[in-house]
């Protein structure tokens, strides 16, 4: 999921909105949000806010609390509409498209208590009517593939807050949908889950490519899981800075984020940051 | 031992210092009555004894109305939370109007509902529905609209259309409502079903503790009463054993 080019190329590369699937496949989708706006009655959440994902890119999302983060992750899953701008999710604008191609993790797992593990990952298959033997088998694949096998029957309040996490993300991966909206997926975690968490995401985009759009508050989390971040200021949320991350990503996730590009990049995130909630 | 012990031991306390005061005519005494008014728990377990076959008859009789006339009430509550759960507006239209039900006594319906029922179980299975009507469709429409917006959207994003929506998220998250609002109207049900008996009844036991009450059969009243006591709490157990099986997720 990480291109190995250079900062500029790929700065071009994501400048420009991904390419329009037009009836082909579907799974072909990036995200572009232009001149965005969005308001709250006389709140202002976010203002002319740009951004483009292309397909399969990664990009984090960095701000302050309360900046909006929330607000762009449901107008991009077609959870709400915006108030001004333009959100495209495949090329298409329309809220009830966005909801079928975007798939929406929140922050808090939401993992359904009456259901055991494997049904809460396979309730997008439910929703479209599979039958349960079968989208059991189906997200019991998944469970194989992650490193969740034996934990099929298990009631949420059993599992551990990474295996609860690792649940609840591979119930929005079994929606099969192309984009992932990801909103802190890890913050209810302590600082070794977290870690342990991140590795396992790197792993699972890599072997199945989404394209993602994932709102953190945590600047490190971000450089090391997303191809870009994306800065936002204060309410109303704009874009201060977009960076590149450092790439490649090393196999062992304490090399990375100790390696001085790494380092470097987070100082300018940070500053990025800074510089916003002014 | 320990759950059952402390309760036991505060009605077996209470049971004996009845029984010592009773026993004396002190308790008579003290409340400036004839003795046979005020009688002792070995009296009352006598007459307990004694009119078995009658109590039991008059039991059988009040337990069908508060049985039925619950179930009809929870139906109507369910109904009424999830008929509604669609239409917010009308529900609150609603509102006013069941909480100024709740506030009229239930002695000032029963007899006009004796008047349109007849002396059969009809009126009292009125009642009791009417009583336990209410903490059910309450707690059950809280129940549906309490469900985390975070998880509405989760369900949305998973594609799930309105009526998935409300069964595989609402009406889950809703049960462990509907069983608090059961729960106090099991509670409400005996006396609903007591009120509606000392309006117009031939048989039950609340008919029976009224005529006791006229032919000063103090033990026999209190017997009665006992037997109404123990039918509530086999309902309430009866109703946190079925919750304890149901909602397994709590």
């Amino acid at each position: 999921m990480r291109q190995d080019t250079n900062v500029s190329a790929e700065r071009e590369q994501f400048a420009v909105a991904a390419p329009t699937p037009s009836g082909g496949d579907p799974a072909a989708a990036g995200v572009s949000i232009r001149g965005l706006r969005h308001a709250y009655g006389e709140l202002e959440a976010i203002e002319r806010l740009e951004l483009a994902v292309p397909e399969h890119g990664v990009l984090g999302v960095v701000g302050p609390s309360g900046c909006g983060k929330s607000t762009l992750l449901e107008l991009i899953a077609g959870l709400q509409q915006p108030s001004g701008g333009s959100v495209e999710v495949g090329g298409a604008a329309d809220p009830a498209d966005r909801l079928t191609r975007c798939a929406f993790m929140p922050q808090r797992d939401m993992l359904l208590p009456w259901l055991s593990a494997i049904d809460n990952a396979a309730l997008a298959l439910r929703n479209r009517g599979m039958r349960r033997r079968e989208a059991r088998a189906e997200a019991g694949r998944l469970f194989e593939r992650f490193g969740l096998t034996g934990f099929e029957r298990t009631r949420p309040a059993e599992l551990s807050g990474g295996m609860r996490q690792r649940v609840a993300f591979l119930r929005t991966l079994v929606a099969g949908k192309p984009v992932l909206a990801l909103d802190e997926p890890f913050a209810s975690l302590d600082a070794i889950t977290r870690a342990e968490m991140q590795g396992w995401l790197a792993a699972a985009l890599d072997a199945d490519p989404r394209t993602v759009v994932l709102v953190t508050h945590d600047v490190e989390e971000a450089l090391y899981l997303c191809d870009r971040v994306a800065v936002l200021s204060a309410r109303p949320a704009r874009t201060v800075e977009e960076l590149s991350a450092p790439a490649p990503r090393a196999p062992d996730r304490d090399a990375t984020v100790t390696d001085p590009t790494f380092v470097a990049a987070r100082e300018r995130a940070m500053a990025a940051l800074h510089e916003g909630s002014q | 031992m320990k759950r059952w012990g402390l309760p036991l031991l505060v009605l077996a306390a209470l049971v004996g210092l009845w029984q010592l005061a009773a026993s004396t005519g002190a308790l008579a005494d003290v409340l400036g009555l004839d003795p046979i008014l005020v009688p002792s728990p070995a009296e009352i377990a006598r007459a307990l004894w004694e009119n078995r076959s009658l109590l039991a008859e008059n039991a059988w009789v009040t337990l069908q109305e508060i049985l039925f006339g619950f179930l009809i009430g929870f139906a109507a509550g369910l109904g009424f939370a999830f008929l509604l759960r669609p239409f917010e507006a009308l529900r609150l239209a609603f509102h006013p109007l069941m909480v100024a039900s709740q506030a009229i006594p239930i002695l000032v319906l029963a007899p006009i509902l004796v008047v349109w029922f007849g002396f059969g179980i009809g009126p009292k299975l009125a009642v009791v529905a009417l009583i336990c009507f209410f903490p059910i469709a309450v707690a059950t429409a809280d129940g549906l609209r309490s469900v985390d917006p975070e998880a509405t959207k989760m369900m949305r994003s998973l594609d799930a259309s309105r009526r998935q929506l409300l069964w595989r998220l609402e009406a889950p998250s809703a049960l462990p409502f509907t069983f608090s609002g059961a729960r106090i109207a099991i509670t409400f049900a005996p006396i609903a079903a007591v009120f509606g008996e000392w309006v117009g009844a031939d048989s039950g036991l609340g008919h029976l503790i009224l005529q006791d009450n006229a032919n000063l059969q103090t033990a026999r009243l209190f017997a009665a009463t006992a037997v109404l006591a123990a039918i509530a709490l086999a309902l309430y157990g009866l109703l946190v054993l079925a919750e304890r099986r149901v909602v397994t997720w709590r």
